[in-house]
C-alpha cells in the first residue's frame, strides 16, 4: 500500500534564529535525575556521535547499552578522519563569527540544509573544543602555549583545530574515554562484535533492537525506552570508497522498512584528492589529504592517450585543467566542482596510470619554488604514505590521484530533535540527512557527529523520553520481540541456504562499479534508469545465486558481508531513484540535463528548495516522495561561483 | 606472483589449530597483504572451503583492527607499518610466508587469525580517562599547554592499540600499551589529579588480565607500527614508583 504523500514537520523552534537553540533547552522538557535511572537508551555506534551520546546520557544518569560491530569501541571509523574540526572560537582575530560560520555552511552546502540545524551545529562548535580539551585532546598549539587552527576550503577565516594528520583518532580517543569511564561505574554495558539486524517497534514507538553476536553467531534481544542510531555513513556502497570495510548502511536501511524516512540519500561526496584504483583486486582507496592541493598542482596530458611518462610530458603538452576552468579558485576548487572536472577529463581519455582512471598531482613547482626541505616539512608523512601504498617517490615524480567516494550527505531524515519519523528512534552523526546540505565542508563532519552526541540529543531525548517515566522496563518477551528475532533469524537463514555460486563481494563490486558509473559524480536521466534496471536484476541474482559458506551459528565474516550487501542492492536504487526525481543539479549532485551554458551546476531554487524524504512502501514497490521545503529567513540564495 | 602459504587455522578458542598450506597464484604486486587474503577467500569459497577469518576494517593504518604475525614478525617486514598498508611488493615470487594470529597470555584465538584482545580495553577503562562530564569543561585556552608538552603528549596518544607490542613480547607484556595511555595523560595538566589514582589502577587491571612483565627487551618500539617510544615505560615506571611512595 503505497503511503499518501505528505510536507513533513521539522519541529523548528519559534523566535529569531539565534535564539531558537537556547528557547528550546529553556522550554523543553526534562526528566529528573532520579527518574533517568529508570530508563533504559541503546546507542547502535560507538564513533564520534554514538561515544559521545552514550557518555553524556550515563553522566546524566540514564541506563545506556552501547553497541558497536568492531572488536573495540574506540575503532569505529570516526578514527580515520585526518585534517580537523571546526569551530566559531575567532581565536585568531579574523573576524569569525557563529553567524559566518552558519553561513559558510549552508552556502557550502549549497542551500540545500536547514537554516535552524545549521546555525545550532555553529553555536554549538566552541563548546566541542573546550570539552575535547578537558578530555585530554591533545590539539596542535602555539609556541605560547594556546591554541592553534589552520584554514580549510570553502572559508575565509582559520578556524580548523586539529592533531596532527589524526585530529578523528584523537577526538575517538577522547570520547572513548568518556564513554569507558561511564563503564567503569557502572552505567554503560558494552555489547562489541553485535551488530543490528532488526528494529523492534512496538505500539508505533522504537523500544528495542535484535543484535547478533558476532563471536558466536547467537542472536540476542534488547529492550529500550528508545533507540538511537549513530552507525556512520554508506559510501562503502561503492565497494571502493575512503570508508571502512565494515561501514555499512543495515542499521539505518532496516530501520527505514519499519517506517523512518531516507532523506536524499543520492547526496554522496567524491573526494578528489584519493589514490587511484590500481588493479582488480583493490578493496579501499586510500584518502590523501586536501592540504596536499595547497600547494600541488594538477594536470592532464593534453593529448589523450598520452603514452609518455610525466617527467618527459614539457609544459606546453599538460593542461593544467582547474587553472585552466576556475582561475580565481584554481587547484584548491570545493571538492565537488573538482572531482567533477577530473573526471570530465578521465572520461575524455586523458586520464593517467596504468588504468587511464587518474590525474597527476604535481609538486615540481613548489620545490623548485620553496625547496625540498619546506615540503618535506609540509607534507612529510603524507608523501611517505604515498609511497608506502604504491611503492613511488612522489618528490621525484607526480602523485596520481583520483577521485572516491567518501561521505554521505543524505541519510535517515531527522527534526530539529534529531528523532526520526518512528518515535523514540533516533538518528545522529553521519547516518543521518541533517546538516550539510548537498555538500559538506572539510572538517565539518567531526564537528557535527559530537554536536548531535554531547550537545543535542542529551536534551532532545529528554523532552520525548518524559512521558516513559512510568512505564517501566521493556519486556523482551513481547510478540514484537519475538516476530523482530523471526525476520532476522530467516533472513540469515535465507543468506546461507541459497548455496549458489557468487560470493557477496562480487555483487558488491558490480553494485558499486554501477553506482559509481550512473549514480557518481555526474548523473542523467538515461544513465539513471539504466542503473535502476541493472540494480533489479543484480538484486534477482543475488537472491537466487549468491553463495555463502558456514552457518549463522558461527563465526561468519561472509554472512556479515552478505547482510550488508543485501541492503545495499535496495539502498542503491532508491539512491538512484532520489537522483532521478531530482530534476536540477547542486553540490555533490550535477545532474547532466541541468546545467548552464559553460556547464556548471544549475540549481532550481524555485521547484527544488526541498528535502526528498523517502518512505518505504514494501520489496520491488516504488517508494512514496514527501517534501520537507526549505524555509529560508536569514540567508538569500545565491548561485556558487568559482570561476 | 605464486606464493605459498602457511596459515593458522583454528576452529574456535578450545579447539587445537596447526598450519594449513595454501598454494597462490596470480599474486599482483600493488595488491595489499589483507587483499591477498580476500584473493585466497574468494578462491577458498568457490572451492567449497570455509574462508581464512582474519580482522580488519579502515586499511589505512589508523584502526588498529588488523595484526598478523608474518614470517615471525608482528604486521610483517617493514618498519612503522600495520598489515593493512603492508604491500605484496615487499614479497617476491615463489615465497613461502607464515601467517599467524597475534599471540599473548592475554589474547585469545576466537578463529584463524581473528582474536579477542578485549582484556586491552579492560586496561583502559580501569582508569585510561580524565573525568570530566559534558558542561564541566572551562574556556579551552585559559590552561596555556607549551607546543613540547602537547606534542610529546600526541606522540604517546598516537597508540592504536592493535597490540603488536604484547604479541612481540618473549612476556606478553602489555607495558607499551598501558604506558602510552598513562604517559599521554601524566603529560597534560588536565590529566595530572588523576594521574596517582590511573596508574594504580590501570597496572593493577593490567596484571589481572593475565599480561606478562616488561623485561626492556624494547621489542615493541621496534615493532610498534606508530613507532611509539619505549621512554612511555620509563614514564610509567616512574609514575608507578611516585604514587606508591609519594601517598
Amino acid at each position: 500500500m503505497a503511503t499518501r504523500q505528505k510536507e513533513m514537520d521539522a519541529k523548528i523552534p519559534a523566535g529569531p534564529l539565534a535564539e531558537k537553540w537556547s528557547r528550546y533547552k529553556a522550554t523543553c522538557r526534562l526528566v529528573s535525575f532520579n527518574n533517568k535511572k529508570k530508563l533504559d537508551i541503546i546507542v547502535v555506534g560507538t564513533g564520534l556521535a554514538g561515544s559521545a551520546a552514550a557518555a553524556s546520557f550515563a553522566e546524566g544518569g540514564y541506563h545506556v547499552k552501547s553497541f558497536c560491530f568492531q572488536d573495540s569501541a574506540r575503532r569505529a571509523h570516526s578514527v580515520a578522519a585526518q585534517g580537523g574540526v571546526n569551530a566559531a572560537k575567532n581565536y585568531q582575530n579574523d573576524g569569525d563569527s557563529i553567524y559566518r560560520m552558519f553561513y559558510d555552511t549552508i552556502k557550502g552546502g549549497d542551500f540545500r540544509a536547514r537554516e535552524a540545524n545549521v546555525y545550532r551545529l555553529a553555536e554549538c562548535s566552541a563548546n566541542l573544543i573546550d570539552q575535547a580539551v578537558a578530555q585530554g585532546v591533545p590539539f596542535g598549539r602555539e609556541y605560547g602555549g594556546y591554541l592553534a587552527n589552520r584554514s580549510f576550503g570553502g572559508v575565509q577565516v582559520r578556524r580548523t583545530f586539529y592533531a596532527r594528520g589524526q585530529t578523528g583518532q584523537q577526538l575517538l580517543m577522547g570520547a572513548y574515554a568518556s564513554l569507558i569511564r561511564q563503564v567503569n561505574l557502572g552505567k554503560v554495558k558494552l555489547y562489541p562484535r553485535h551488530e543490528m539486524l532488526e528494529l523492534v517497534v512496538i505500539d508505533g514507538k522504537a523500544r528495542g533492537i535484535i543484535t547478533r553476536n558476532l563471536e558466536t553467531g547467537e542472536i540476542e534481544r534488547h529492550g529500550a525506552h528508545a533507540v538511537v542510531l549513530a552507525t556512520g555513513g554508506f559510501g562503502k556502497i561503492f565497494y571502493l570508497s575512503t570508508l571502512a570495510m565494515g561501514c555499512n548502511g543495515s542499521a539505518i536501511w532496516r530501520a527505514h522498512k519499519k517506517g523512518a524516512y531516507m532523506a536524499s540519500p543520492s547526496w554522496t561526496q567524491i573526494h578528489p584528492t584519493s589514490l587511484p584504483q590500481s588493479g582488480e583486486h583493490q578493496s579501499k582507496l586510500t584518502l590523501m589529504s586536501e592540504s596536499l592541493r595547497n600547494d600541488g598542482r594538477i594536470w592532464v596530458p593534453k593529448k589523450a592517450g598520452e603514452e609518455r611518462q610525466p617527467n618527459d610530458i614539457p609544459e606546453e603538452d599538460r593542461d593544467y585543467y582547474l587553472e585552466r576552468k576556475y582561475p580565481s579558485f584554481g587547484n584548491l576548487a570545493p571538492r565537488d566542482i573538482s572531482s567533477r572536472a577530473a573526471k570530465e577529463r578521465i572520461d575524455a581519455g586523458n586520464g593517467v596510470g596504468p588504468l587511464k582512471n587518474a590525474v597527476y598531482l604535481d609538486f615540481k613547482d613548489a620545490i623548485k619554488e620553496y625547496g625540498m626541505d619546506v615540503i618535506k616539512q609540509r607534507y612529510g608523512n603524507l608523501f611517505r604514505m604515498y609511497e608506502k601504498i604504491t611503492g613511488v617517490n612522489a618528490y621525484l615524480e607526480p602523485m596520481k590521484i583520483s577521485p572516491a567516494a567518501h561521505f554521505s550527505m543524505g541519510g535517515l531524515w531527522v527534526d530539529y530533535e534529531l528523532g526520526t519519523t518512528i518515535p523514540g528512534l533516533y538518528a545522529l552523526g553521519e547516518c543521518n540527512f541533517s546538516d550539510h546540505g548537498a555538500n559538506r565542508l572539510g572538517a565539518n563532519s567531526l564537528l557535527q557527529a559530537c554536536v548531535d552526541g554531547y550537545f543535542i540529543i542529551p536534551y532532545t531525548i529528554g523532552n520525548y523520553l518524559a512521558d516513559d517515566i512510568k512505564t517501566g522496563s521493556i519486556d523482551t518477551g513481547h510478540p514484537a520481540f519475538a516476530e523482530a528475532e523471526k525476520a532476522a533469524t530467516d533472513m540469515l537463514n535465507r543468506l546461507t541456504g541459497i548455496n549458489g555460486s557468487k560470493t557477496a563481494d562480487y555483487y558488491h563490486k558490480k553494485l558499486g562499479k554501477l553506482l559509481w558509473d550512473y549514480c557518481g559524480v555526474s548523473r542523467s536521466e538515461k544513465g539513471l534508469k539504466t542503473a535502476i534496471e541493472a540494480i533489479q536484476s543484480l538484486r534477482k541474482s543475488f537472491r537466487e545465486d549468491l553463495k555463502v559458506p558456514g552457518t549463522p551459528a558461527e563465526v561468519n565474516s561472509e554472512l556479515e558481508k552478505a547482510g550488508r550487501v543485501a541492503d545495499y542492492l535496495e539502498l542503491g536504487e532508491l539512491m538512484c531513484h532520489d537522483a532521478l526525481t531530482r530534476h536540477e543539479s547542486c553540490g555533490a549532485h550535477f545532474r547532466e540535463e541541468y546545467r548552464t551554458e559553460e556547464g556548471e551546476a544549475l540549481r532550481d531554487d524555485e521547484n527544488f528548495a526541498f528535502i526528498s524524504c523517502w518512505g518505504y512502501n514494501g520489496d520491488g514497490r516504488a517508494p512514496t516522495l514527501h517534501k520537507e521545503h526549505l524555509n529560508f529567513e536569514d540567508v538569500k540564495l545565491i548561485s556558487r561561483d568559482y570561476k | 606472483m605464486k606464493l605459498y602459504l602457511k596459515i593458522w587455522r583454528q576452529l574456535n578458542p578450545d579447539a587445537d589449530g596447526k598450519l594449513v598450506d595454501y598454494e597462490l597464484n596470480g599474486v599482483e604486486e600493488d595488491m595489499s597483504f589483507l587483499e591477498m587474503l580476500d584473493y585466497l577467500n574468494e578462491k577458498l569459497i568457490t572451492k567449497d572451503e570455509m574462508p581464512v577469518e582474519f580482522d580488519h576494517d579502515c586499511r589505512e593504518g589508523i584502526c588498529g583492527t588488523c595484526g598478523l604475525f608474518i614470517n615471525g614478525r608482528a604486521h610483517g617486514p617493514l618498519a612503522g607499518t600495520t598489515t593493512c598498508q603492508l604491500h605484496m611488493r615487499s614479497f617476491a615470487d615463489g615465497d613461502t610466508i607464515y601467517i599467524e594470529p597475534f599471540r599473548g597470555g592475554a589474547f585469545q584465538v576466537i578463529r584463524d587469525l581473528k582474536v579477542d584482545r578485549s582484556s586491552m580495553d579492560r586496561i583502559l577503562q580501569a582508569g585510561g580517562f580524565i573525568s570530566t562530564s559534558v558542561g564541566d569543561a572551562p574556556e579551552a585556552n585559559t590552561t596555556p599547554i607549551t607546543h613540547a608538552e602537547a606534542e610529546s603528549a600526541f606522540d604517546s596518544a598516537a597508540c592504536i592499540g592493535c597490540g603488536a607490542c604484547v604479541a612481540t613480547c618473549k612476556n606478553g607484556s602489555a607495558a607499551l600499551f598501558t604506558a602510552a595511555k598513562i604517559a599521554h595523560l601524566a603529560k597534560l595538566p588536565q590529566g595530572k589529579p588523576e594521574a596517582k589514582q590511573r596508574v594504580v589502577n590501570m597496572v593493577t587491571q593490567m596484571d589481572q588480565e593475565g599480561f606478562g612483565h616488561c623485561s626492556n627487551t624494547h621489542a615493541c618500539q621496534v615493532e610498534c607500527p606508530q613507532e611509539i617510544s619505549v621512554a612511555n615505560i620509563d614514564r610509567m615506571n616512574w609514575e608507578y614508583n611516585r604514587a606508591r611512595l609519594l601517598k
